[in-house]
Parts: structure tokens; sequence; C-alpha cells
């Protein structure tokens, strides 16, 4: 049986981490696949860096694994599991380990950067368009807005064949999500069903 | 999950079907694991020797697509030899329930079939309960050929081990032990944990399979104890929470029904049609009239059914995903927002689903890399000029990017903190709603089609001097509030149906809430934030640990951890106990323990006759008296498509199961020279789901660089493969290359006297990422559960040639 508060409380207490916490360099990081030295063991020199923790949840299956994410000059740096949590107890399965890697991966100087990833601009692909081009946030949300309301208002049923309100577009879908937060899903909900009146809404649960 | 996982650790017998945790949940291996070290029993069911069974004392390989026949086996021995727990099924379930006297059942369906447009479905009068005026007759000596008993014992009585055997190709010593290790959870005071996942659920009859699973825990008492339970291991982070949100065609949120223009034209209709007059849904209008205000605030008011009209109706048509994209098919659906999910992967037939995305006008994708669903006008072999679909694509923040709360499978809503700011542009899934909302809110102040929801919809989230909205105010109103004072709700008990309460989502109240009686500094932060990590207990419970909906309950149905006169069935696990005068309690009880007026206990004897307060009846179903699309209990049926004939009726497959038509309708017919093995789709542990996160992830990439489908030795043998090979494996749909694996974990079943052989296959891979290959859905069947629509990946016909 576990007893009363860890050492972790205070930072979930304040919920971001401030505590300097010493973190062995190097142990974690994996040389990327298709480098020259795949097969070497040599991790470099280990040193013990401070790090900012943050509490924090896996992203991958149902088990609700809580994390510890270690991060150094606003980049994550490292994951490990939350000793303070009964479900995972500290641990991590592989896919929790390598939850760094959405952030950062390890190059071939074997230094954590930017994953390249990873999406950092709004793209948009024409019609019949052959690349993505790069565009601002301003130019993409009232130009999604203006294609919402144009499907809408054509394809907007008030009233069915038997004079029942209905209030419905039957012509926009949303799919997703099982991937984020609740209260991302709550509002996105607000917005497609209770303000647009989308019916076909539904997420990878059934898949 | 009723239970949860670190409950595990209470089992005494797992019985593990369809479902393989070493790979797929690796953390409630753990707690099996340690179950195990204490002298726990485990029974793996699987089509495949996989990395859990290897921990099985017990391994019972059966044929895809066959468990009603190994669960009715199961429960046929039980109740042949004697091994079920008398006392609950005589007192916690309807057992003793008369049967209208015109049920029947013969050659394969239930009565009640009817045909009308040339499609079947079920009349379900004849499966009701007797009644004399309201209440239900009974007979508790179950003597009555017409009570649920004498109906399910006869019904099972034709799955005898032999026929079993033959139908599943599990040899019968294997059968016979696993029935009897797993029946001695039938002794009161032994927990059986019923662990299933996806092998289950995703078939043509996947709900009768998770019926299966319940009556063979009531049965042998499983249900409500600590270790025992029904516990389906959600596969995604936050799935569990999606669905609590609505983020499911047919429910609002909190699993209210979504308002349909037949059955509820009014909120009159709505409150009458979904209003049982007993159990815990006789609360169903303060729910929707909490939900109604917390949306549509000021404008809602009781005179005007608080705008029940603002919400859209369905049509009575299915609505979920398969369906959108035979609207999308049929050119009806125009305009696509596809949020972190990737169905161009995920979904059934994909090469198909893929091509009825190209009708779309627009799509909007949100995710953290680019995935196949927003790269689909780039797929191999089509040529992008020729797609005209519009495509924004939004880069996301992951989640230690921003903060938040997520479900896991145990109902833990558990609060996320930030760690650092999302890179380049990336902005949160929060941060993007609110931004779009408030874009089409701008479009619609010049006028449009009915506008008022727009326009009024309660979205006042913005926080001076932040570019985030204020996730805290989004919270209270999920939780619930007091409308006058805005005082926050501590339990879904305080609702109310006159609109002086708004609550997003019911189930959820309580977990942003501030125990006020909270001694501990640290803890004396909303539910969903607390990281305590006490279990006086010893069970497991860590009442302070985030928290768990509903009220922080850990264990439901936890009266019948008790007897009816309130003695725990198992004396050193005490979860709720009657010490003769008063209740001692070691999680939320969703009983009553002290009367709300008086305060005094409320004895044993009051709870013992309705422990399952969501249903009317209070009593659990062995016998469904309607609902369910196919029958009132489950009956063996073959996947759609299936290598064999029905060897238990002359009716091959599900009557109902949801089929489509036009380019979704292709279809293997039954023993098919052309795709004679039987494919089943799997996981691995190191890419998840559609692989978009982790196929993007170096470290992961390296584990497990290549798609690779497992064949066994005998026919890598026949077809002349050796490991490593590349191969063709072609369904009715479509045809995909990848390497092939050569191993005994899957082995040729021996089905009525033929061999069947089973591929193995994963369908973590697309053609974006780090580590590309071929779409395994391509090859899946478009048909599904009828009650449900959840495809049926996990049985379906192939074939198997060298590259």
């Amino acid at each position: 049986m576990k007893k009363g508060i860890s050492r972790r409380d205070f930072l979930k207490y304040l919920g971001v981490g401030a505590a300097g916490t010493a973190l062995l360099e190097g142990v974690s990081a994996t040389p990327a696949l298709a480098e020259e030295n795949l097969h070497s063991f040599d991790l470099g020199p280990l040193k013990l860096k401070k790090t900012k923790e943050t509490a924090s949840g896996c992203s991958y299956c149902g088990c609700g694994c809580s994390i510890i994410v270690h991060s150094e000059n606003d980049k994550v740096v490292f994951i490990e599991g939350d000793p303070d949590s009964p479900i995972n107890e500290g641990s991590l399965c592989p896919k929790g380990m390598a939850l760094t890697d959405v952030y950062t991966i390890v190059d071939k100087n074997r230094q954590r950067v930017p994953n390249p990833n990873r999406l950092t601009k709004v793209l948009y692909r024409a019609p019949g368009g052959t690349k993505w081009e790069e565009k601002t946030w301003d130019w993409a949300i009232p130009e999604i807005a203006k294609r919402v309301k144009k499907t809408r208002d054509e394809h907007f049923t008030e009233k069915d064949g038997k004079g029942v309100t209905v209030n419905r577009c039957m012509a926009i879908c949303q799919m997703g999500s099982a991937n984020i937060n609740n209260e991302e899903d709550y509002i996105i909900n607000k917005l497609m069903r209770g303000s647009l009146g989308v019916v076909d809404l539904d997420h990878c649960a059934r898949l | 999950m009723t239970n949860s996982f670190v409950d595990y650790k209470n089992t005494d017998i797992f019985l593990i079907i369809g479902s393989n945790p070493a790979e797929a949940h690796p953390m409630a291996m753990r707690h099996i694991g340690k179950a195990k070290e204490k002298g726990a029993k485990i029974i793996v069911v699987d089509p495949r020797f996989t990395k859990t069974a290897s921990q099985a004392d017990i391994y019972v390989p059966l044929r895809p697509g066959t468990d009603i026949a190994f669960l009715y086996g199961l429960i046929n021995y039980a109740i042949e030899n004697d091994l079920y727990q008398h006392e609950y099924v005589n007192n916690y379930t309807n057992a003793s329930y008369l049967i209208s006297p015109d049920y029947n059942f013969a050659d394969g369906v239930f009565s009640g079939l009817e045909e009308k447009d040339g499609k079947l479905s079920y009349n379900t009068a004849s499966w009701a309960y007797q009644k004399d005026g309201d209440n239900i007759k009974k007979d508790p000596t179950l003597q009555d050929p017409q009570c649920v008993w004498q109906i399910m014992k006869k019904h099972v009585s034709r799955y005898d081990i032999k026929t079993v055997s033959q139908v599943t190709g599990t040899p019968e010593d294997i059968l016979r032990k696993a029935y009897s290790t797993y029946c001695e959870s039938g002794k009161p005071d032994k927990a059986g944990n019923l662990i299933y996942v996806l092998g289950i659920t995703q078939h043509s009859y996947g709900t009768q399979n998770t019926r299966a699973t319940t009556m063979v825990q009531l049965l042998l008492g499983n249900v409500g104890m600590p270790g025992g339970g029904l516990n389906p291991q959600r596969g995604q982070s936050n799935v569990q929470g999606a669905c609590d949100m609505g983020m499911l065609w047919n429910n609002i949120t909190g699993y209210l029904n979504v308002p349909d223009a037949t059955k509820h034209p009014t909120y009159k209709d709505y409150l009458e049609v979904e209003t049982p007059k007993a159990g815990y849904w006789s609360n169903k209008p303060k729910f929707l009239a909490s939900l109604l205000k917390a949306w549509y605030g000021e404008k809602a008011t009781k005179e005007n059914d608080f705008c029940y009209d603002w919400l859209p109706k369905s049509d009575g048509k299915d609505h979920s995903h398969m369906s959108s994209y035979a609207s999308l098919a049929e050119g009806e659906i125009k305009g696509v927002f596809c949020w972190a999910e990737n169905p161009s992967v995920a979904g059934p037939d994909a090469k198909h689903e893929v091509k009825a995305l190209e009708n779309a006008e627009w799509m909007v994708c949100v995710d953290v890399f680019e995935n196949e669903t927003a790269a689909f006008w780039k797929r191999p072999g089509v040529n992008p000029a020729d797609i005209k679909t519009e495509v924004f694509l939004l880069p996301a923040a992951h989640i230690y990017e921003k903060e938040g709360t997520r479900t896991n499978s145990s109902r833990h809503v558990q609060w996320r903190w930030k760690a650092v700011e999302p890179p380049g542009e990336a902005k949160s899934d929060l941060w993007i709603a609110d931004r779009i909302f408030k874009a089409v809110r701008q479009e619609y102040r010049s006028g449009g089609k009915f506008t008022d929801p727009i326009l009024n919809m309660v979205w006042n989230y913005d926080k001076p001097g932040q570019d985030e909205p204020d996730i805290e105010k989004i919270a209270i109103e999920m939780n619930g509030y007091n409308v006058a004072d805005g005082r926050v709700l501590g339990t879904f008990g305080d609702l109310k149906d006159d609109g002086s309460t708004a609550c997003g989502v019911w189930i959820y109240a309580g977990y942003y809430y501030i125990d006020p009686q909270e001694q501990n500094p640290l803890l004396k932060v909303p539910a969903t934030k607390r990281h305590g990590t006490e279990d006086k207990s010893g069970l497991g419970v860590y009442p302070k640990w985030t928290f768990v909906w509903p009220l922080n309950r850990h264990i439901v149905y936890n009266r019948c951890s008790a007897d009816p006169a309130g003695r725990p069935w198992k004396k050193d696990k005490a979860l709720m106990a009657w010490d003769g005068t008063k209740w001692i309690t070691n999680d939320v009880p969703d009983f009553g323990i002290t009367d709300a007026t008086t305060k005094a206990p409320i004895p044993p004897e009051k709870t013992a006759n309705a422990p399952f307060i969501m249903l009317p009846e209070g009593q659990a179903r062995f016998f469904v008296p309607s609902g369910l699309k196919e029958g009132p209990m489950p009956e063996h049926y073959e996947p759609v498509e299936s290598p064999v004939k029905n060897l238990m009726s002359k009716q091959q497959n599900n009557p109902v199961a949801y089929r489509w038509k036009g380019e979704f309708a292709k279809l293997a017919e039954t023993g098919s020279k052309e795709f004679p093995y039987v494919a089943t789709t799997v996981h691995y542990i190191e890419h998840y789901q559609t692989g978009v996160r982790t196929r993007y992830s170096p470290m992961l990439v390296e584990l497990m660089p290549e798609e690779f489908a497992t064949i066994s030795p005998t026919l890598a043998g026949k077809l002349g493969i050796k490991p490593g090979d590349d191969i063709i494996v072609s369904s009715a749909r479509s045809e995909i290359k990848l390497k092939a694996n050569v191993l005994p974990i899957v082995k040729p079943l021996n089905v009525n006297g033929s061999p069947i052989e089973i591929v193995s296959l994963p369908w973590s891979w697309g053609f974006m990422g780090l580590s590309q290959g071929a779409i395994g859905n391509e090859l899946t069947p478009f048909v599904a559960c009828p009650n449900v629509a959840v495809p049926e990946y996990k049985a379906f016909l192939c074939n198997v040639r060298k590259a």
C-alpha cells in the first residue's frame, strides 16, 4: 500500500514543474534509423542535466499511464513514467518511452533536435493541386468558415417531409477524435452538432 | 470497463478473449502479472498464440468469429455441472422473469423476423417480459418453461463440447480444461475477470459477442466483484472520453440518445420515449435540460423547451463512420472535418473509402503529422490533378504542448499539464475549434440558414491577455454549475430539470469540483487534478488519484460484491459490507446506504433486488427483452465471409447484419475457393493504430521497421514461402504486398474435419511516415454489426501468394 504524498506532489500541485531534476543525458538517446552508426552501442559520455518536469499523460492506448515530461529551453528532451501513478507505477511501454520523438528526435550528432516531420505551418492544397502551399492561420480560418457556411446554407433542412422541425445539415461530416482532450471534443461537438446541425459526427471508437 | 486496471491484482482467474494486452495494453499486462504472482490463473482465448498467451496457464486456440460458440459452451458446461453462482443468479439477474408465450427460436432465428421492402428486421414484441399490470411476472423456482433460466438453458444446451469443438476448431480436451478452470470463479468467494477488446467487438454480431461475455460473468457471479467484472480495454488514450463527450453520431453527450425526427419530434416526446419509469435513467430529463442550458444559455427556457429544436434531429438511418462514407460515395456529403483521425488507414474496405473521399468538395484535417487521409490526393496510383477536393491541413499541438483531460479505459479522468509550446505555428485543438467557431459565427452575423444556435451558442471562453481559450470555463461547463450563482456542482444528484442547473456532460459532474472537506492543501484542487497516492482499503481503489466517472466510483454495480444480506462474497476483499447496523464502504456505492431525509442507514434487503441501477428492472439481463437488433440472446452465426457452413443452424450469417450496396458490396462467398484462408487484423506494441505518430518516430521505426503478415509453417510450406519473402495477400476488395513472417503462432485449426489456415494481418501502415507499407484495411469487408456499426475486421476471407 502506498501512503500519503510523495516527492512529486509539489510538482503536480503547481501543475508545471519548476524543480530542477537530475537527468542522465544520453541514456534515452537512440540513433535514428538509417544512420551509419545504427549498430553502435556507444552512447557517448553520460552527464547530468537540469530539466523542467511537467506531469502529463501518455497519448497512446487506453491504459492511461501518467508521464513526466522533461524539457529544456522549451523543448521536450525526455519522458519517463510517473512513479506516483497507480496505473503504470513509473513504467512505460516502448511507445510511451518514444513519446519524446513526437517533439524532438536524435540526430547524427546525438543531439535532440525538433522532429522535422512535425506540421508547423498551415498547409493548403487547391482543387487539382499537386503540392501543399504554406498558408497563415489568418487566411485559413475565415476560408474554412466560408466553406462551412456555403455548404450548410445550400444543404440545410429545417423541416422534413412530414413537417417535423429537424434543423440538420447532412452535407458536412465530422470524424474524430479519440486522440485529443475531453474539453476539445466537447467544444467540437458544440460547434458541429450544437451549432451547425451536423448529424454525421463519429469517431474511431467503432474502428 | 466495470472495474479498473489496478483492481486486476484482486483477480483469481482471468479469461482473456479477443484481447492481447501484452502487446496492445502493456500496463494492463503489468497488473495481470501481479495477480499471477499471487497465484491467479490465466486463460487466453485467441486465434494466435500471442505474447499474452505465452503467459497463460491455458491457451485456447479458436477460429476467428466463433466466440459465441466458445462462450455458450462455457455457459452450458457451468449449468450442466452445476458450477454457477446460484445465489447471485437468483437475486441479481432476470433468470426468474417470464417471457412472452409467443417467444420462439427455430432454425437459427428468433421469433419476430420480418421482411419489409426487401430488408430483414425483428419485431421484438415476442421477446417481452410477461406482465401483470406494471409488474413483471416471475418464477423464483426457475422451473417455468417460459422463464429466462429455462429458455437460456435450452438455448445453450445445443452447445455441448463436441459441437463447440467442431465449430471453433479447438480440441475438446482444451475446451474442457478451460471451462472447468474458469468455472472455479463460480464459487462465491472467487473472482473471475473477463477481459476482451476488438477480437470480440469487430464482428457482424459483435454486440452479441459482448452479450455472451456478460452472460458468462453473471452466471458465475463475477460482476461487481473486486477482481471481477467485464473489462473491455479501450484502445486509444481518449476513446472513452470521446464517447463520453458525445463524439458518436447517436448520442449528444453522456449517452443521451440523439433526437430522432420520428421518435421524438418534440421535447415532450423525447422525455416520454427516452425516460424509463425506474432505474437511474429516470433522471434523464434533468440531464437533458441541464445539457441544453449549458449549450444555449439564457435563450434556453422552460417555456421554449430549452431550445430542444435547435439540436439536429436524425432521420432514423445510421450515420456512423461507414454510413458517412456511403454518403460520401453517393455525393451527399460535401464537406469533411477529419480531426486527429486517419480513416484512410483505419476504415474498412479502405481502397473504396478513400475513393469516396474524392467526392468531397473540401476537407479540413487537423493532426500533428501529415497522415494518409490529409494526403489522400497524392496516394500511390492516382493523379492529383484529377482530384478536385480542396484540403486544409492544420498543424496541431501534441498532448504535452497543451492542457486538458483524457479518460482512460477505467474511466479515470486525468488532467495533463502543458510542458512546452507547440512547435512552429501549431495550435491546440481547443484553439483551432474556438477560432473556427468564431469565424463561422462572424459569417452568420450577416444572415444565413437557421442562425439561432450559431449566434446564441454559449461560447464565452475568452480570457484577457491569453491566446488560448479559457479551459477552466469549459471544464466547469462540462462539470455542471448552478445557473443563478455559478456554483460548481459536486454531483449529478444536484441537477434539475427546470433550467436552474447547466451541465454539458452529466456523467462528468464532480470532475472539476473541489472538495470543501479536503484538509490536505495539495489535494484541495479540482478532482481531476488530484494525485493522491493513498489506498487505505488495500484494494487498489486510490480514491484521490484523479477522478473516476461516475461520482468517483471505481467498480460499478458494487452492490453485487456482497450477498443479499450485505455480506461480502470475498471476505478478505470486502468492497461493501453491512455490519448489522450500517454499511462499511471501500468505494463509492451505487446503491442507497443512507436515507436522504432521515439519514438512517438503509438495510441490505432494500437494495438486494435492484443492484443494476441503470436498468429499469434493476436486475441484470441474461435475456434482453428489447433493444437488440438480432435477438434477445446471442446465437452463433458465421462471419459474413466464412470458409464453412454454419454447423449450428441453417442460418449462415446474422440475418440483420449491416451491409451496403455498390462498391461496398464486394464479398467472398461461403467456402470460396478463390479466398480459402481466414484473415484477422492485429496490432504490434511498437505501432499505434494507424501509425500516424509512431511511424514518424525513429525510435519505434527502428524497433518495428516493416510491415509483415504472419502465416503458419504449414501454409508457407504449401505455398513455397520462406520467412522474409514478399507475399501478396488478397481479398474480394483489394490486394496488398508485404513481407511474410512464418511462425507457428498461427496454426491451422481442424474445423469439422477440415484444416483452416489463419493469416494474421497488421493494419498500422500506410504510404506516409518513415516506415511505409500497404494499407491492411484495403482487404477488410464493408459489413458491420447492426447494433453499433462496428466493421467485421476480425474474420474475413483472403488468399496468399508469393509476390
